[in-house]
């Protein structure tokens, strides 16, 4: 049938980007970071009850250059943002934002000036986890659809598509190949 | 202790001050204020550090009465471990912008009180070491305690982009112009 009953089913096929996908989604590093309550579920979601070491990112890595995952966790104000900023700016690509929290989305009950009126003002966010604060299940089915989002990434195909690598064709049109 | 030593020993207090210090006194269910003029608020916080045994500044804060003029009141609270008892002293900030004399000299905890007080409220401390913003985020604009500052605060506030980098720091600024710089 395929290649794979010829070959004895010892080897499978697939494309170097499913497997790199699925590399990165199975250890995402999060930033060791949290700025209100919202830390707390998540110190939580960390913790052996919840166990995020499940998902093969119970590392909470201290500094951000470890990092690929930063969840927002808690009110941030305005005092706090350019720290914020800078922690993510330190975090090698590929990276991703988890917006954990109402006051993270949109400044929450805190409609005032102290408070920055949601982080997707400053920083690309992936996932959106409400609530107030959103329970340890929440923020893991949150992670759960960021790692759908890491298996879907077209880094390979599309994301770098506009580069043009020279291919090489039947005719040798492209190419130099023949 | 009695209410009537209490009393006494507040006379002996209010006896001591400089002529014409005290604007005014009121005591109420056992806490005791002392209203002070702005211009001898130092020499009066002195007395009551060294003769009344206030050592202690436990806090510094100010009031705005909006729209009553002079329009901030700062309220002193000092602690005195020995005898525990508390003393309010509160003096009117006069002047545009709403100055008052620093009391650094005295308690070196007023140091940050009098930087908070000047962030949120705008009253200035003459004599102050170091007055600059201490709470708010760098390049802020306004005061947000005061009465007339809006809840979102100016749209300068809501529409700030943070400074990626930190520039380098001009060689010379002027006295009294860091709202202006960063």
């Amino acid at each position: 049938m395929g290649i794979e009953q010829h070959i004895d089913n010892r080897i499978v096929t697939t494309t170097l980007e499913k497997v790199v996908n699925w590399a990165r989604k199975s250890s995402v590093w999060p930033a060791t970071f949290g700025l209100a309550c919202c830390a707390i579920e998540m110190i939580c979601t960390a913790a052996n009850r919840f166990d995020i070491a499940r998902f093969g990112m119970e590392a909470f890595r201290a500094s951000p250059r470890q990092a690929d995952l930063m969840i927002v966790a808690g009110t941030v104000t305005w005092k706090m943002l350019p720290s914020v900023i800078r922690i993510y700016e330190q975090m090698p690509e590929p990276k991703w934002v988890i917006a954990m929290g109402s006051c993270t989305e949109s400044g929450g009950i805190f409609r005032s000036y102290a408070v920055v009126q949601g982080i997707n003002r400053y920083l690309p966010v992936d996932v959106y986890v409400p609530g107030c604060p959103p329970r340890p299940e929440a923020l893991l089915f949150g992670i759960m659809k960021l790692h759908e989002k890491i298996l879907k990434d077209p880094f390979l195909t599309k994301k770098y598509a506009h580069l043009e690598f020279p291919r090489a064709t039947a005719a040798g049109k492209e190419g130099e190949l023949k | 202790m009695s209410e009537q030593q209490t009393q006494a020993w507040l006379d002996e207090l209010c006896a001591a001050l400089p002529a014409g210090a005290l604007l005014g006194r009121e005591s109420f269910r056992g806490q005791h204020s002392l209203l002070v003029d702005p211009g001898l608020l130092v020499s009066v916080m002195k007395l009551l550090k060294d003769r009344g045994g206030f050592r202690y500044l436990a806090d510094l804060t100010a009031l705005d009465r909006l729209p009553r003029e002079p329009r901030f009141l700062l309220v002193y609270h000092l602690w005195n471990h020995a005898e525990r008892r508390l003393i309010r002293v509160k003096t009117e900030a006069r002047g545009e912008p709403p100055t008052v004399l620093s009391v650094t000299a005295l308690w070196t905890t007023a140091n940050w009180h009098e930087r908070e007080c000047y962030d949120l409220f705008g009253v200035e401390f003459r004599g102050h070491p170091d007055l600059r913003r201490i709470l708010t985020a760098d390049g802020w604009v306004g005061h947000p305690l005061r009465k007339d500052y809006p809840t979102m605060g100016p749209p300068e506030v809501q529409n700030w982009v943070p400074p990626r980098y930190a520039p380098p720091a001009p060689a010379a600024t002027p006295a009294g112009d860091e709202g202006a710089a960063s």
